[in-house]
């Protein structure tokens, strides 16, 4: 999908010409940092998160019009049919 | 200059030991797939919505929109060049903004009410008051280097924007200037969603990652993985603790935060379309994902099963979002039509 943007940006004149990197050890340095703070994550189970996930899932389900349905009086987006009084 | 060399080739090896070291650990976090542990959970069965408003109004293609916080109104982008606010209840049009460049590519409501903004390849995001007696324009954030993808406001004071430069950037709309960038994807970005609690931010790219943002530090805490083509799409699960990415390799993927993992993955083999757009249900439970295939494909986010379809575009959906209260879907297209379904 950006394949297409990046055609039009190019065809209108806005692309930037990114500057290569002009230090390409200090952009190395760069990427083991941000490789050391990722590593440095505390990760819980698998087991766990799953775990959580459906419990606020099923805890919230009752909140969720999409999921319980929604009664025709009370849906805003329903056309409302006139009424006749006869 | 073998110096140099000596040094590249050490930080090299240090990459890849610290890749193979994130490798293992998410690997031992990993004790038991979320698909099988939602088998104990009950079915939502077949989701079956009914299209109830068809907006007409846009002279040509949808490509975003975004909803008030009233769950009432809510804002459209085309490249008709215009932006057009809706009373999603009548279906009446509340206000067009005419925009100074029609390659528009995002849009979004501020929480208040008082103001949109948009963007796309003129590379700004202008924000606009649409409280006044006509559309004033308050702001021209212009910096980024590449086309505007994707904005978010935090607030009337500040928004998000993520563009075809690589980077994000955290604006302060009072004095128009940038307050964070945020560096570190190697791909256009394509697509940002703000956490619940808004402390952080998530991103989707064209290098195929999804990171998420410290919005104050400024850091990137996390990278996710898995995704084979440019990410489109991406939102957080209403808990906060995952999120849901859509690709252009026609699948979706849950990663969750804190196992810092892939936990799920969307996709199905009759399913050769590229994925647009997504929005949550309230609950997490089900996921709205927009197609190229013209449609909108539901979701069971816990099983990984697809439950329903929207159909009735006659071109790719664009966008999609759920109002806040919930009560609704909304689907926008290149057809240049928004269709509201619930």
């Amino acid at each position: 999908m950006a394949a297409s943007w990046r055609l039009r940006a190019v065809l209108s004149s806005r692309m930037s010409s990114k500057a290569p990197s002009s230090n390409s050890v200090a952009h190395a340095r760069r990427i083991v940092q941000q490789l050391k703070v990722e590593a440095g994550f505390e990760r819980i189970k698998v087991s766990k998160a799953s775990a959580d996930l459906m419990t606020y899932c099923t805890e919230n389900a009752r909140n969720d019009p999409l999921l319980m349905g929604i009664q025709a009086s009370e849906n805003p987006f329903k056309d409302k049919k006139p009424c006749t009084i006869l | 200059m073998a110096a140099e060399k000596a040094e590249m080739d050490a930080l090299k090896k240090e990459c890849d030991a610290l890749r193979t070291q994130i490798e293992a650990a998410r690997k031992a976090a990993n004790d038991g797939s979320m698909s099988a542990a939602a088998g104990g959970v009950a079915s939502v069965g077949r989701v079956q919505l009914k299209l109830r408003k068809n907006l007409k109004g846009h002279l040509a293609k949808i490509y975003a929109m975004h909803w008030s916080a009233d769950s009432r109104s809510m804002v459209s982008a085309s490249q008709d060049g215009k932006l057009l606010v809706w009373d999603t209840f009548t279906g009446n049009k509340l206000v067009a903004v005419p925009l100074k460049s029609a390659w528009v590519m995002s849009v979004d409501f501020a929480p208040s009410g008082n103001l949109v903004a948009s963007g796309g390849l003129d590379n700004i995001c202008t924000v606009y008051n649409i409280k006044a007696a006509s559309p004033k324009t308050l702001r021209e954030l212009d910096a980024h280097t590449g086309y505007l993808s994707c904005c978010r406001f935090l607030s009337d004071s500040e928004i998000l924007t993520a563009s075809g430069d690589t980077t994000c950037c955290l604006w302060d709309l009072e004095t128009g200037k940038q307050k964070i960038i945020f560096t570190n994807h190697i791909g256009d970005c394509m697509s940002l969603a703000l956490s619940p609690d808004m402390n952080y931010f998530i991103s989707g790219a064209c290098d195929s990652l999804a990171k998420l943002w410290d919005v104050r530090e400024g850091a990137c805490k996390q990278t996710f993985s898995g995704h084979t083509s440019d990410i489109n799409a991406i939102a957080f699960f209403p808990s906060g603790n995952a999120v849901i990415t859509g690709s252009d390799d026609c699948s979706c993927k849950m990663y969750d935060l804190r196992a810092d993992q892939e936990v799920l993955d969307y996709t199905d083999s009759s399913l050769n379309a590229g994925v647009t757009s997504l929005a949550l249900s309230n609950s997490g439970r089900l996921i709205f994902a927009g197609y190229d295939d013209f449609n909108c494909h539901i979701w069971d986010s816990l099983k990984g099963e697809k439950v329903g379809v929207l159909s009735g575009h006659d071109n790719r959906v664009s966008c999609t979002g759920v109002p806040e209260d919930g009560m609704g879907v909304c689907t926008g297209s290149w057809d240049s039509f928004l269709k509201l379904w619930n």
